[in-house]
Protein backbone atom coordinates (compact mmCIF):
# COMPACT_ATOMS: atom_id res chain seq x y z
CA UNK A 1 0.00 0.00 0.00
CA UNK A 2 1.23 3.45 -0.88
CA UNK A 3 1.35 6.29 1.60
CA UNK A 4 -1.07 8.31 -0.51
CA UNK A 5 -3.77 5.62 -0.41
CA UNK A 6 -3.23 5.10 3.31
CA UNK A 7 -3.60 8.82 3.96
CA UNK A 8 -6.82 9.05 1.93
CA UNK A 9 -8.22 6.13 3.87
CA UNK A 10 -7.19 7.68 7.18
CA UNK A 11 -8.90 10.99 6.32
CA UNK A 12 -12.05 9.14 5.28
CA UNK A 13 -12.09 7.33 8.63
CA UNK A 14 -11.93 10.62 10.50
CA UNK A 15 -14.30 12.47 8.20
CA UNK A 16 -16.86 9.67 7.89
CA UNK A 17 -17.10 9.09 11.64
CA UNK A 18 -17.84 12.78 12.16
CA UNK A 19 -20.25 12.87 9.22
CA UNK A 20 -22.29 9.87 10.31
CA UNK A 21 -22.42 10.83 13.98
CA UNK A 22 -23.36 14.35 12.85
CA UNK A 23 -26.16 13.00 10.68
CA UNK A 24 -27.44 10.97 13.65
CA UNK A 25 -27.47 14.09 15.82
CA UNK A 26 -29.25 16.03 13.07
CA UNK A 27 -32.04 13.44 13.26
CA UNK A 28 -32.81 14.85 16.73
CA UNK A 29 -33.58 18.27 15.26
CA UNK A 30 -37.17 19.12 16.28
CA UNK A 31 -37.38 15.86 18.27
CA UNK A 32 -35.41 16.83 21.39
CA UNK A 33 -36.90 16.24 24.85
CA UNK A 34 -36.97 19.99 25.56
CA UNK A 35 -36.22 22.99 23.36
CA UNK A 36 -32.81 23.70 24.93
CA UNK A 37 -31.61 20.13 24.44
CA UNK A 38 -32.94 20.13 20.89
CA UNK A 39 -30.79 23.17 20.14
CA UNK A 40 -27.82 21.60 21.94
CA UNK A 41 -27.99 18.42 19.89
CA UNK A 42 -28.30 20.36 16.65
CA UNK A 43 -25.21 22.32 17.70
CA UNK A 44 -23.34 19.05 18.14
CA UNK A 45 -24.50 17.96 14.68
CA UNK A 46 -23.20 21.15 13.09
CA UNK A 47 -19.84 20.85 14.84
CA UNK A 48 -19.46 17.28 13.61
CA UNK A 49 -20.48 18.06 10.05
CA UNK A 50 -17.98 20.93 10.07
CA UNK A 51 -15.27 18.49 11.12
CA UNK A 52 -16.32 16.10 8.37
CA UNK A 53 -16.09 18.84 5.74
CA UNK A 54 -12.43 19.51 6.55
CA UNK A 55 -11.36 15.89 6.35
CA UNK A 56 -13.43 14.98 3.28
CA UNK A 57 -12.17 18.03 1.40
CA UNK A 58 -8.63 17.02 2.28
CA UNK A 59 -9.21 13.41 1.22
CA UNK A 60 -10.50 14.66 -2.14
CA UNK A 61 -7.46 16.88 -2.61
CA UNK A 62 -5.00 14.08 -1.87
CA UNK A 63 -6.87 11.78 -4.22
CA UNK A 64 -6.52 14.40 -6.98
CA UNK A 65 -9.48 13.29 -9.08
CA UNK A 66 -11.50 16.41 -8.53
CA UNK A 67 -13.90 14.94 -5.97
CA UNK A 68 -15.25 17.55 -3.55
CA UNK A 69 -16.45 17.17 0.04
CA UNK A 70 -20.00 16.89 -1.30
CA UNK A 71 -19.05 14.18 -3.80
CA UNK A 72 -17.51 12.18 -0.99
CA UNK A 73 -20.28 12.79 1.52
CA UNK A 74 -23.24 12.27 -0.79
CA UNK A 75 -22.17 10.12 -3.72
CA UNK A 76 -20.44 7.11 -2.21
CA UNK A 77 -21.98 3.72 -1.58
CA UNK A 78 -22.41 2.13 1.82
CA UNK A 79 -19.34 -0.10 1.47
CA UNK A 80 -17.15 2.94 0.81
CA UNK A 81 -17.73 4.55 4.21
CA UNK A 82 -15.08 4.08 6.90
CA UNK A 83 -16.96 5.47 9.89
CA UNK A 84 -16.86 3.76 13.26
CA UNK A 85 -19.63 1.23 13.89
CA UNK A 86 -20.50 3.14 17.05
CA UNK A 87 -21.26 6.35 15.12
CA UNK A 88 -23.99 4.71 13.04
CA UNK A 89 -25.90 3.19 15.98
CA UNK A 90 -29.48 4.46 15.95
CA UNK A 91 -30.48 7.28 18.29
CA UNK A 92 -32.91 5.10 20.26
CA UNK A 93 -34.19 6.90 23.33
CA UNK A 94 -32.40 9.94 24.72
CA UNK A 95 -30.31 7.77 27.08
CA UNK A 96 -29.10 5.62 24.17
CA UNK A 97 -27.97 8.77 22.37
CA UNK A 98 -26.23 10.09 25.49
CA UNK A 99 -24.28 6.86 26.02
CA UNK A 100 -23.28 6.57 22.35
CA UNK A 101 -22.17 10.19 22.25
CA UNK A 102 -20.26 9.88 25.48
CA UNK A 103 -18.33 6.78 24.38
CA UNK A 104 -17.60 8.35 20.98
CA UNK A 105 -16.75 11.82 22.28
CA UNK A 106 -14.26 10.30 24.73
CA UNK A 107 -12.66 8.50 21.77
CA UNK A 108 -12.51 11.65 19.59
CA UNK A 109 -11.18 13.64 22.54
CA UNK A 110 -8.17 11.43 23.12
CA UNK A 111 -7.65 10.81 19.40
CA UNK A 112 -7.50 14.51 18.61
CA UNK A 113 -5.30 15.22 21.63
CA UNK A 114 -2.78 12.82 20.12
CA UNK A 115 -3.30 13.93 16.50
CA UNK A 116 -2.43 17.51 17.42
CA UNK A 117 1.15 16.29 17.11
CA UNK A 118 0.66 14.61 13.73
CA UNK A 119 3.44 15.24 11.21
CA UNK A 120 0.72 15.94 8.64
CA UNK A 121 0.05 19.66 9.06
CA UNK A 122 -3.52 19.47 7.85
CA UNK A 123 -4.43 16.67 10.25
CA UNK A 124 -2.63 18.38 13.14
CA UNK A 125 -4.49 21.64 12.46
CA UNK A 126 -7.80 19.79 12.14
CA UNK A 127 -7.19 18.05 15.48
CA UNK A 128 -6.24 21.30 17.22
CA UNK A 129 -9.41 22.97 15.97
CA UNK A 130 -11.71 20.02 16.64
CA UNK A 131 -10.46 19.39 20.18
CA UNK A 132 -12.24 22.53 21.38
CA UNK A 133 -15.56 21.29 20.05
CA UNK A 134 -15.08 17.72 21.19
CA UNK A 135 -14.12 18.87 24.70
CA UNK A 136 -17.59 20.38 24.96
CA UNK A 137 -19.26 17.31 23.42
CA UNK A 138 -17.58 15.16 26.04
CA UNK A 139 -18.61 17.47 28.87
CA UNK A 140 -22.18 17.67 27.62
CA UNK A 141 -22.63 13.91 27.26
CA UNK A 142 -20.74 13.07 30.47
CA UNK A 143 -22.89 15.40 32.55
CA UNK A 144 -26.04 13.88 31.09
CA UNK A 145 -24.72 10.40 31.74
CA UNK A 146 -24.09 11.25 35.40
CA UNK A 147 -27.50 12.93 35.65
CA UNK A 148 -29.30 9.88 34.24
CA UNK A 149 -27.12 7.19 35.83
CA UNK A 150 -27.24 8.82 39.25
CA UNK A 151 -30.84 9.92 38.79
CA UNK A 152 -33.95 7.84 39.41
CA UNK A 153 -33.91 4.05 39.41
CA UNK A 154 -35.73 4.14 36.07
CA UNK A 155 -33.19 6.46 34.42
CA UNK A 156 -30.34 4.45 35.97
CA UNK A 157 -31.66 1.16 34.61
CA UNK A 158 -32.31 2.63 31.18
CA UNK A 159 -28.81 4.02 30.66
CA UNK A 160 -27.19 0.92 32.15
CA UNK A 161 -29.06 -1.06 29.50
CA UNK A 162 -27.95 1.41 26.79
CA UNK A 163 -24.37 0.98 27.95
CA UNK A 164 -24.64 -2.81 27.93
CA UNK A 165 -26.09 -2.74 24.41
CA UNK A 166 -23.54 -0.33 22.94
CA UNK A 167 -20.46 -1.80 24.59
CA UNK A 168 -19.82 -4.39 21.87
CA UNK A 169 -19.24 -1.57 19.38
CA UNK A 170 -16.41 0.02 21.37
CA UNK A 171 -13.77 -2.55 20.35
CA UNK A 172 -14.08 -1.40 16.73
CA UNK A 173 -12.90 2.10 17.70
CA UNK A 174 -9.43 0.79 18.46
CA UNK A 175 -8.93 -1.71 15.60
CA UNK A 176 -5.89 -1.05 13.40
CA UNK A 177 -4.49 -2.43 10.14
CA UNK A 178 -1.68 -1.78 7.64
CA UNK A 179 -2.92 1.78 7.07
CA UNK A 180 -2.23 2.61 10.72
CA UNK A 181 1.05 0.75 10.67
CA UNK A 182 2.32 2.71 7.66
CA UNK A 183 1.11 6.09 8.89
CA UNK A 184 2.34 5.58 12.45
CA UNK A 185 5.84 5.09 11.01
CA UNK A 186 5.47 8.40 9.18
CA UNK A 187 4.37 10.13 12.37
CA UNK A 188 0.99 10.94 10.79
CA UNK A 189 -1.31 8.54 12.62
CA UNK A 190 -1.41 7.61 16.29
CA UNK A 191 -1.22 4.19 17.87
CA UNK A 192 -4.75 3.53 19.05
CA UNK A 193 -3.46 1.19 21.76
CA UNK A 194 -1.96 4.20 23.51
CA UNK A 195 -5.26 6.09 23.28
CA UNK A 196 -7.18 3.12 24.67
CA UNK A 197 -5.64 3.63 28.13
CA UNK A 198 -6.73 7.26 28.23
CA UNK A 199 -10.18 6.36 26.93
CA UNK A 200 -10.51 3.66 29.61
CA UNK A 201 -9.66 6.16 32.31
CA UNK A 202 -12.12 8.79 31.09
CA UNK A 203 -14.88 6.21 30.69
CA UNK A 204 -14.24 4.61 34.08
CA UNK A 205 -14.18 7.96 35.90
CA UNK A 206 -17.49 9.08 34.46
CA UNK A 207 -19.16 5.68 34.89
CA UNK A 208 -18.16 5.76 38.54
CA UNK A 209 -19.68 9.23 38.99
CA UNK A 210 -22.78 7.96 37.20
CA UNK A 211 -22.95 4.89 39.48
CA UNK A 212 -22.98 2.67 36.36
CA UNK A 213 -21.14 -0.64 35.94
CA UNK A 214 -18.67 -1.01 33.12
CA UNK A 215 -19.69 -4.01 30.98
CA UNK A 216 -17.22 -6.87 30.47
CA UNK A 217 -15.26 -6.92 27.20
CA UNK A 218 -16.87 -9.97 25.69
CA UNK A 219 -17.75 -10.30 22.00
CA UNK A 220 -16.77 -7.17 20.09
CA UNK A 221 -18.20 -6.24 16.68
CA UNK A 222 -15.68 -5.15 14.07
CA UNK A 223 -15.91 -3.92 10.51
CA UNK A 224 -14.88 -0.26 10.28
CA UNK A 225 -11.52 -1.02 8.63
CA UNK A 226 -13.19 -3.03 5.83
CA UNK A 227 -16.14 -0.65 5.45
CA UNK A 228 -18.43 -3.41 6.75
CA UNK A 229 -21.47 -1.95 8.42
CA UNK A 230 -24.56 -2.82 10.36
CA UNK A 231 -27.96 -2.76 8.65
CA UNK A 232 -28.50 0.78 9.98
CA UNK A 233 -26.00 2.63 7.79
CA UNK A 234 -27.84 2.00 4.51
CA UNK A 235 -31.00 3.62 5.84
CA UNK A 236 -29.07 6.56 7.22
CA UNK A 237 -27.28 7.10 3.91
CA UNK A 238 -30.50 6.81 1.91
CA UNK A 239 -31.95 9.71 3.84
CA UNK A 240 -28.73 11.72 3.93
CA UNK A 241 -28.11 11.37 0.19
CA UNK A 242 -31.66 11.78 -1.03
CA UNK A 243 -31.34 15.33 -2.29
CA UNK A 244 -28.06 14.81 -4.13
CA UNK A 245 -29.32 11.58 -5.68
CA UNK A 246 -32.67 13.01 -6.76
CA UNK A 247 -31.28 16.35 -7.95
CA UNK A 248 -27.62 15.72 -8.77
CA UNK A 249 -26.89 19.28 -9.87
CA UNK A 250 -28.54 20.91 -6.85
CA UNK A 251 -26.44 23.67 -5.32
CA UNK A 252 -26.66 25.51 -2.03
CA UNK B 1 -39.20 28.54 40.84
CA UNK B 2 -40.57 25.10 40.21
CA UNK B 3 -42.89 24.66 37.30
CA UNK B 4 -45.27 21.94 36.39
CA UNK B 5 -44.41 21.31 32.75
CA UNK B 6 -41.46 19.04 33.54
CA UNK B 7 -38.89 21.12 31.66
CA UNK B 8 -37.00 22.12 34.79
CA UNK B 9 -36.71 25.47 36.52
CA UNK B 10 -36.34 28.79 34.73
CA UNK B 11 -32.92 30.45 34.78
CA UNK B 12 -32.10 33.92 33.49
CA UNK B 13 -29.08 34.24 31.21
CA UNK B 14 -26.61 37.14 31.16
CA UNK B 15 -23.86 37.48 28.57
CA UNK B 16 -20.73 39.59 28.68
CA UNK B 17 -19.83 40.42 25.08
CA UNK B 18 -16.26 41.55 25.84
CA UNK B 19 -14.05 41.45 28.93
CA UNK B 20 -14.71 44.55 31.04
CA UNK B 21 -18.20 45.21 29.69
CA UNK B 22 -21.28 44.55 31.84
CA UNK B 23 -23.19 41.29 31.56
CA UNK B 24 -26.42 41.92 29.71
CA UNK B 25 -29.63 39.98 30.01
CA UNK B 26 -30.06 37.75 26.97
CA UNK B 27 -33.12 35.65 27.81
CA UNK B 28 -34.03 32.61 29.82
CA UNK B 29 -33.71 28.83 29.65
CA UNK B 30 -34.94 25.76 31.51
CA UNK B 31 -32.61 23.49 33.49
CA UNK B 32 -32.66 21.17 36.48
CA UNK B 33 -29.16 21.95 37.82
CA UNK B 34 -26.37 24.52 37.57
CA UNK B 35 -24.27 22.67 35.00
CA UNK B 36 -27.29 22.05 32.77
CA UNK B 37 -28.26 25.71 33.09
CA UNK B 38 -24.79 26.82 32.02
CA UNK B 39 -24.69 24.38 29.09
CA UNK B 40 -28.21 25.25 27.92
CA UNK B 41 -27.36 28.94 28.11
CA UNK B 42 -24.20 28.32 26.11
CA UNK B 43 -26.03 26.28 23.49
CA UNK B 44 -29.00 28.61 23.21
CA UNK B 45 -27.37 32.05 23.36
CA UNK B 46 -23.68 31.93 22.44
CA UNK B 47 -23.55 30.01 19.18
CA UNK B 48 -22.57 33.01 17.11
CA UNK B 49 -19.69 34.42 19.14
CA UNK B 50 -21.96 36.57 21.28
CA UNK B 51 -19.93 36.33 24.43
CA UNK B 52 -16.83 35.84 26.50
CA UNK B 53 -18.55 35.11 29.81
CA UNK B 54 -21.91 33.69 30.87
CA UNK B 55 -23.93 34.05 34.04
CA UNK B 56 -26.99 31.98 34.80
CA UNK B 57 -29.21 32.93 37.70
CA UNK B 58 -32.21 31.00 39.03
CA UNK B 59 -35.29 33.11 38.38
CA UNK B 60 -36.35 32.83 42.03
CA UNK B 61 -33.06 34.46 43.11
CA UNK B 62 -33.97 37.66 41.28
CA UNK B 63 -35.90 40.30 43.20
CA UNK B 64 -37.84 42.53 40.82
CA UNK B 65 -39.67 45.78 41.40
CA UNK B 66 -43.36 45.67 40.60
CA UNK B 67 -45.35 47.89 38.19
CA UNK B 68 -47.16 49.42 41.19
CA UNK B 69 -43.77 50.61 42.50
CA UNK B 70 -43.19 52.74 39.40
CA UNK B 71 -44.72 55.99 40.62
CA UNK B 72 -42.66 56.08 43.78
CA UNK B 73 -39.50 54.51 42.34
CA UNK B 74 -38.98 56.20 39.01
CA UNK B 75 -41.16 59.26 38.55
CA UNK B 76 -39.40 61.51 41.12
CA UNK B 77 -36.36 61.73 38.84
CA UNK B 78 -38.43 63.23 36.01
CA UNK B 79 -37.87 66.91 36.82
CA UNK B 80 -34.37 66.88 38.26
CA UNK B 81 -32.19 67.42 35.24
CA UNK B 82 -29.41 68.73 37.51
CA UNK B 83 -28.74 65.12 38.37
CA UNK B 84 -27.38 64.70 34.85
CA UNK B 85 -23.86 66.08 34.48
CA UNK B 86 -24.81 68.13 31.43
CA UNK B 87 -24.21 71.60 32.87
CA UNK B 88 -20.44 71.34 33.03
CA UNK B 89 -18.37 73.18 30.44
CA UNK B 90 -15.91 70.69 29.05
CA UNK B 91 -12.37 71.80 28.15
CA UNK B 92 -11.59 71.53 24.44
CA UNK B 93 -8.97 68.86 25.00
CA UNK B 94 -11.40 66.37 26.57
CA UNK B 95 -12.76 64.00 23.97
CA UNK B 96 -15.18 61.10 23.87
CA UNK B 97 -17.37 62.46 26.66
Amino acid sequence: MEKKDALINYCLRLGDSSLILGQRMAEWCSNGPILEEDIAMTNLALDLIGQARTMLTYAGEIEGKGRTEDDLAYKREEREYYNTLLSERPNGHFGDTVVRNFLHSAFFYHLYQALKNSSDEMIAAHAAKSIKEVTYHLRHSAEWLVRLGDGTSESHNKVQESLNNLWEFTGDLFEMNEVDELLIKEGIAVDLNSIKKDWDKTVNDVLERATLSRPEDEYMQTGRLDAMHSEYLGHLIAEMQFLQRAYPTAKW
Amino acid sequence: MSNTDNQGDVWEVFIQSKPGLPHKHAGSIHATDKEMALQNARDTYTRRQEGTCLWVVPLNAIVSSMPEDNDSFFDPSDDKIYRHPTHYVMPDGAKHI
